[in-house]
């Protein structure tokens, strides 16, 4: 028994995102097909080239058909993942054991959701599982708001405090993703702007919360030893880890809404595969799910970025903005990018791919790029009750 | 001896100041306040809030042998209702429950055949949500609310007020009258249902106080209830008795509720009266019902669960616009988000301590609780080895709270509160009955059986929290 990782076995050697947004004009199949044709560019292959699919979704389709008859593939198996919002993650995981099992030469992980159908603001889910009727109905904005006072609480910050702490973080991710072309929304956010924001639950206001969007990100993994053959910059997988928790959060007394244990056991499980013994010094940046403000903050200590209860202080130093010494979210995050709930993953990671291999634009270059370690988390669900993925990549090996 | 075992009389939380609706309209109104169901109120559920109190007011292992429900305003037709209080109540399979259902009458007449047609141990629960359109006497006038009564013999348990004979009258006319599915009901001029009641009572009256050998004086307490307000004030003056012994019909406070009415006025009655005396309940509707009781000795270690008074002292105003909301009359700009799908008669079959009756489990080995009831321990992993854990009289504490104004409600936002139980284990739960500003960590609650929302007409019951008041 263990989680042994697959470290260095796999690279990634293209990756393709469309444009996050309201696509009006595109529907899942058109996202599905404009991420797969700059993921085949990126690679420099075509689809016949890949030998297996992973397409994650979680409500805009079902099956893998749903992936094979908008790209026309033939005769390819193609798998459908859902995993709430580490869904894009979840295809990045298992088409990078496919290869690492050595049961493909070239598989490819894409993502996609298409939320902007539906005619409600907000994710409004797909599954219709019959019911009895008492689940809880609470809104994902309203039960990460409960983190707010919970931290506060802890670590004796006044609801200002907090309130300046958490808008710290979104002038941060607006900021960064006002320098990305592929963002939803690209343009800074004032202080003031965020803090006097309509509130939506809770002490959560507009700006806390990510934005709803369509979108499609795509990823080419082949052996490691092959990789050099695609591209003379891959990108190669250090560790890859997953834990579906076991809802128990919100029923125990002792859980105070200051820390997410799901991410933290990623966090260590990734870390032991990767070797990685100091986050916060030897990872070059890191994109976390910022699906609204609290999550980040509670996330910096979940991930060891930050001591216990000290998170909140070190936003407000900068340390995690573009310059800081752990950059998070330097493509703007879901703050800037929406959540098409199957792409973000992969949207999280084409970042690290841009910045290990120096295509980010100058704007919003990282620090410290030289350390050439990444890492994405993606997570789904609510406080208490989480899927959460780690992923670490690199752009050497050893 | 065969009587009254407990009582319990509910009033739901919120008032109507009667002259905000003139203050609206120009017309309409009056003093005093009315009883407002809340949005996720409805018989059914106000019915199983007075029967918990009923119960609770019982002795000691005292159950019931049948229970019967009684409303002019059911939640549904040809669906028993009962059934879904005795589910609530959580009573065993073979308690037959029923429903006597549609006038305003049935609850008398339910309660009268406890009394007199029944040999067994009778949970008795009344209860209606009245109203009208904006502006009519109904709106002011009436209330909501619900009464439960526990009939019996005095060999099952002290019987607080002991029955004592009681005489029905009976006559064909047009006083007041709705058909099925309208909301308003009509009423013929008023003189003329004073004129047609008042031999009606005389008569009803004079063959009860003959069948229980009583005089008139000798009645210390009498109730007199009707929808027709002018002929049960008059009557009330003319029965003979002192003019103190005239209860308190809580038209003021609570309005008239009904078919609930009686019984919500006999339990507050029975809340405050000392041994030995009669009581008189005299209601008019479509006839006369005459009913009359002698508290026993047993009342003066009667200790009610919750008296109607004190729910009377402890309400919140509601203004008049949230007031049309809730009852329809005005429509209100809905949260954009989905509606709920209907709820599965299959699963909420599976689940129905859980869902009815708030039943979770708990482990054997760890004493963990597991709300909703779970088959396999999240703490020792135990699979199979849990008791259930009935949780709907617990108590608890808020740990967090939150306002969610983008979830779906009948009445958004939604307050919701992370609950820690007294003795252990912790649920979120929504919030219901409570003012969001006033609302803080620390607060203690209790659970309410409510209507979450209706979708293809099936009504979704489950509970909530409240703060606990009184």
């Amino acid at each position: 028994m263990g989680s042994h990782g697959i470290k260095d076995r796999v690279a990634i050697v293209g990756m393709g995102c469309t444009p996050f947004g309201e696509h009006w004009n595109k529907g899942t199949d058109d996202l599905l097909i404009d991420a797969s044709e700059a993921t085949f560019a990126s690679a420099g292959i075509k689809k016949e080239d890949v030998d297996a699919y992973w397409l994650g979704t979680a409500m805009s389709g079902m099956s893998g058909m749903a992936l094979a008859r908008p790209l026309q593939l033939h005769d390819k198996p193609v798998t459908h993942v859902e995993n709430f919002c580490a869904t894009a993650s979840e295809a990045l995981r298992n088409a990078a054991y496919s290869v690492a099992s050595g049961a493909y030469d070239v598989a490819m992980a894409i993502g996609v959701e298409k939320v902007k159908d539906s005619g409600y603001q907000g994710l409004v889910g797909a599954a219709k599982t019959p019911t009895d009727g008492t689940g809880r109905t609470l809104t994902a904005a309203a039960m990460f708001a409960m983190c707010s006072p919970g931290y506060g609480k802890k670590y004796g910050l006044d609801d200002d405090q907090m309130r300046e702490v958490l808008a710290r973080i979104a002038q941060k991710n607006h900021y960064n993703g006002a320098r990305n072309p592929r963002a939803q929304f690209r343009k800074e956010i004032s202080m003031e702007t965020i803090v006097n924001a309509p509130l939506m639950a809770g002490g959560l206001g507009v700006y806390d919360c990510s934005g709803v969007a369509d979108g499609s990100a795509g990823a080419i993994i082949v052996r490691a030893e092959d990789a050099l053959e695609y591209t003379d910059k891959p990108i190669y997988i250090k560790a890859l880890s997953l834990v579906a928790g076991n809802c128990s959060g919100n029923a125990d007394p002792e859980y105070d809404y200051t820390t997410f244990p799901e991410i933290a056991a990623t966090g260590r499980d990734a870390y032991a595969q990767a070797g990685i013994t100091n986050p916060r010094e030897q990872l070059a940046m890191a994109e976390v799910h910022d699906c609204f403000t609290t999550a980040e903050l509670l996330i910096y200590e979940d991930l060891q970025f930050a001591e216990r209860g000290t998170a909140w202080k070190e936003v407000l130093d900068g340390t995690f903005e573009l310059e800081g010494a752990l950059p998070v979210n330097p493509d703007g995050g879901l703050k800037s990018f929406g959540h098409p709930v199957g792409a973000s993953g992969l949207r999280m990671v084409f970042e690290a791919w841009l910045q290990l291999r120096g295509e980010a634009p100058p704007e919003r270059t990282i620090a410290h790029a030289d350390r050439g370690l990444a890492l994405t988390h993606n997570l789904g669900g609510y406080p208490g009750e989480m899927v959460s993925f780690v992923s670490i990549v690199g752009n050497e090996l050893g | 001896m065969r009587g009254i075992i407990s009582a319990g009389g509910y009033v739901p939380f919120r008032r109507l100041q009667r002259a905000e609706i003139a203050k609206t309209f120009g017309s309409g109104g009056g003093k005093g306040t009315r009883s407002v169901a809340s949005y996720d109120e409805d018989t059914t559920t106000m019915g199983v809030e007075a029967a918990r109190l009923a119960l609770r007011s019982a002795p000691e292992g005292i159950a019931p042998d049948a229970l019967w429900f009684s409303t002019a305003s059911p939640a549904y037709l040809d669906k028993n209702n009962a059934s879904t209080v005795h589910a609530a109540l959580r009573l065993d399979t073979d308690v037959a429950a029923f429903d006597f259902g549609g006038a305003l009458r049935s609850g008398v007449g339910a309660l009268r055949t406890a009394l007199e047609g029944a040999s067994n141990t009778v949970l008795l629960v009344t209860s209606d949500q009245r109203g009208g359109l904006p502006t009519s006497g109904d709106e002011s006038a009436t209330g909501d609310g619900a009464g439960a009564l526990l009939v019996g013999d005095d060999s099952k348990g002290p019987v607080i007020a002991e029955y004592l004979g009681g005489a029905s009258t009976t006559e064909e006319f047009i006083e007041r009258w709705r058909t099925p599915g309208s909301t308003r009901s009509r009423a013929w001029e008023e003189r003329f249902g004073e004129v047609k009641y008042g031999p009606l009572v005389d008569q009803a009256w004079n063959a009860a106080l003959k069948s229980a050998e009583l005089a008139p004086e000798k009645v210390s307490k009498v109730i007199v209830t009707g929808m027709h307000a002018r002929a049960a004030r008059s009557i009330g003056a003319k029965l003979g008795t002192a003019k103190e012994a005239l209860a308190d019909d809580r038209s003021t406070t609570v309005g008239n509720t009904g078919s609930a009415h009686a019984a919500l006025l006999l339990a507050d009655t029975l809340e405050s009266a000392a041994p030995g005396r009669v009581i008189a309940l005299v209601v008019l509707a479509d006839g006369a019902d005459v009913m009359l009781f002698r508290t026993t000795d047993a009342i003066t270690a009667y200790a009610p669960a919750r008296t109607v008074a004190s729910q009377i002292e402890g309400a919140s105003d509601l203004p008049y616009g949230k007031f049309l909301g809730w009852r329809g009359e005005a429509k209100l700009e809905p949260p954009r988000r989905p509606e709920p799908d209907r709820i599965s008669a299959s699963v909420s079959g599976r689940t129905e301590e859980w869902k009815y009756a708030f039943v979770g489990s708990r482990d054997r080995s760890s004493g963990e609780l597991h709300m909703p009831p779970a088959r396999v321990s999240r703490v020792g992993d135990t699979v199979d080895d849990m008791a259930p854990a009935p949780m709907s009289d617990a108590q608890g504490t808020i740990a967090l709270l939150t306002i969610d104004r983008i979830a779906y409600s009948p009445s958004p936002p939604v307050a919701f509160a992370v609950v820690d139980w007294d003795g252990g284990g912790r649920l979120p739960v929504e919030l219901t009955d409570v003012d969001a500003a006033t609302l803080k960590m620390g607060d203690r609650v209790e659970m309410t059986f409510r209507k979450l929302f209706t979708s293809d007409e099936i009504h979704n019951y489950f509970w909530k929290a409240r703060p606990v008041r009184g």
